[in-house]
């Protein structure tokens, strides 16, 4: 499906910063926002709600410990049973260093490939960017417009706010 | 938010301690002094001690020394000594971490920990008088040798009845010349950091600029050199030696990482306190979940620390090394093992579990509870490594808490006396703005 951008371009985070909050007062809805760096108070200036990937984190966690468990009870008491060091063949003491690394694995592995999902960052032959020039030097505002909107009244909330160009792109696969 | 404002106007703001708080201390002091005493008339009735489990271990320590026999005092006043010890161990390296944490703070050009500053000069204020009792109760335990088995008479003398060639091995280090001067430089040399740190914000308080803040930064990098030295080898003379046979290459940091922790809790615990008492009017939430991501942080050191050390020693299994889990896991006909396991849930499991969310390190009510848990919970690791050295099967809890009480009510009160000296608020450190503004 193909979706229909208007580009605000920014060229300072201060300015972007005030002018989300504007825009956003003055009801036009911000379709998301590009920076070159993470600029602090833009969640809350987008009124982005708190990320839910630290409870998806937690249970990828709790998946690992479980998995590397199961793998060391499974295979050393019972698959293949062997005495090492003249202790029990389910040792939990000796476990736990690998049932540390194998939670810290698939917590982070877990947690990085649900984000890019989530965030459409996951590697492919194109990519699709609005304005190339955000990651460089230049702050981009994203509005989704359709043959409704009022394309002069929102360049001008735009430019009023200190934007410097307002482009329109369309975009397919976004 | 991102945007930077000018400073506010910030004006000092001084503690006043009521005399209710005043009172408050007084009581604790007093309950301590009462629980010693019905501690003590208990324990001299025979109520609340192991004298069936005692025989037994009594037996296989002598055969363990040759036969040499060795009498401790009567076992109240050996918990009093051991308690007087054990207790003074934990405050007085709790009490440092307050210039550890500022001198880090202050070598990593942190900005974010200015409005907590003043409660970490606070918390080193027991250091003074943690060294005079640390020097008495060390003459104390030449009463009966009932806190370190190497200064027995004759246990370095070949051919005398207590000889031990083991220990008579680690004379070179372990003798009292040289304990009691290491004992007077480690705490003297933290005595004077301190009191060099603390002078220096005093005096930037006074007159403000910047010099006060490099001068500082030189005091602290010197301070962290001699701490980190210190600390280890304070960790094997005050805890490690009472285990006089055994020893771990892990202890040094096993033990400052139980009093790290604990000094950031006592940290966080007191700026709750003075904020819910209306201090602090710039400690936001986003203070108290930097200092809570510490308490979680070093909760896990600590058991990565306690768990590296334990083991190496549990697959090994060497005799020399095995004995000391031996004693807490199952010795003493298993009257350890309990603490064993709960100084794990509490040190570990609790603060892992609960403060693991946001949410829950930006709550003051959470991060108190958590606190409070630690502190008792280090004590309680603490008490595990005295205890089964010292006491053997003899360990009780109503003399120690008594005691214990009797400390807390005397470190906050020379904690609140100077926290009331100097404004809450450093007006003229530098980074104060950069503390206001502090986001997570």
């Amino acid at each position: 499906m193909t979706k229909r951008f208007a580009l605000g371009i920014f060229e300072d985070e201060d300015v972007l910063l005030h002018a989300v909050e504007n825009v956003r007062e003055a009801g036009v809805k911000i379709y998301e926002v590009f920076s070159p760096f993470p600029i602090h108070g833009i969640d809350d200036a987008l009124g982005i709600e708190r990320s839910r990937l630290p409870i998806a984190a937690f249970f990828f966690g709790l998946t690992g410990l479980a998995f590397a468990l199961w793998l060391q009870i499974y295979t050393l008491g019972f698959d293949w049973p062997m005495i090492i060091g003249g202790k029990p063949h389910i040792a939990l003491p000796a476990f736990i260093p690998v049932a540390f690394e194998l939670t810290v694995l698939f917590c982070c592995h877990g947690m990085v490939i649900t984000f890019y999902t989530i965030s459409n960052l996951y590697p492919r032959w194109k990519t699709p960017v609005l304005d190339v020039r955000s990651t460089d030097d230049k702050f981009v505002m994203a509005i989704e417009v359709n043959e409704n909107t009022d394309m002069n009244k929102l360049t001008q909330i735009l430019r009023e706010n200190g934007a410097s160009e307002v482009n329109q792109k369309e975009m397919s696969k976004f | 938010m991102a945007t930077l404002t000018h400073q506010e106007n910030l004006t000092a703001e001084y503690l006043e301690v009521t005399p209710g708080a005043r009172k408050n201390f007084m009581f604790i002091i007093i309950a301590g002094v009462a629980v010693l005493v019905l501690g003590v008339i208990l324990s001299l009735l025979g109520i609340g001690s192991h004298h069936e489990a005692a025989e037994g271990a009594a037996a296989a320590h002598g055969a363990a020394h040759g036969g040499a026999e060795h009498h401790g005092s009567a076992p109240w006043l050996k918990r009093i000594i051991v308690s007087l010890w054990h207790n003074n161990v934990f405050f007085t390296g709790v009490s440092a971490i307050g210039t550890v944490f500022m001198a880090i703070q202050y070598v990593a050009y942190a900005g974010w920990s200015v409005v907590v500053k003043r409660i970490n000069e606070a918390l080193s204020a027991w250091l003074v008088p943690g060294l005079v009792i640390m020097l008495v109760v060390f003459g104390l335990n030449y009463i009966n040798h009932d806190l370190f088995h190497w200064t027995t008479p004759g246990i370095m003398e070949k051919g005398n009845a207590n000889y031990d060639a083991i220990i008579a091995g680690k004379q070179g280090f372990l003798n009292p010349i040289f304990y009691v001067i290491r004992m007077v430089l480690f705490l003297g040399l933290w005595i004077f950091f301190t009191k060099r740190l603390r002078d220096l914000s005093l005096a930037e308080d006074q007159i403000g600029g910047t010099s006060f803040f490099h001068k500082s930064i030189n005091v602290s990098a010197a301070f962290l050199v001699v701490y980190a030295v210190s600390s280890s080898i304070a960790a094997w003379d005050w805890v490690m030696s009472v285990d006089t046979h055994w020893f771990s290459t892990m202890f040094g940091w096993y033990v400052f990482a139980s009093w790290w922790v604990s000094g950031i809790a006592a940290v966080t615990l007191c700026a709750i306190i003075l904020k819910q008492a209306g201090y602090l009017p710039l400690l936001k939430p986003d203070h108290l979940h930097d200092l809570g991501k510490f308490i979680f942080g070093f909760s896990i050191f600590w058991t990565y620390v306690w768990f590296s050390q334990f083991m190496l020693i549990w697959y090994a299994n060497l005799p020399e090394e095995a004995v000391y889990f031996n004693q807490r896991l199952g010795g003493f006909n298993g009257q350890y093992t309990w603490i064993f396991y709960a100084n794990l849930v509490i040190n570990f499991a609790f603060p892992f579990l609960v403060l693991m969310t946001r949410d829950a390190k930006r709550q003051m009510i959470m991060l108190k509870i958590v606190c409070i848990a630690i502190l008792v919970g280090h004590w309680t690791d603490f008490y595990l490594m005295f205890m089964p050295g010292t006491m053997k099967a003899d360990n009780g809890f109503i003399i120690e808490i008594g005691i214990a009480l009797i400390f807390l009510g005397s470190f906050l009160i020379l904690m609140t006396k100077r926290l009331a000296q100097a404004s809450l608020t450093p007006v003229h450190h530098p980074f104060l703005d950069e503390s206001v503004h502090h986001t997570t």
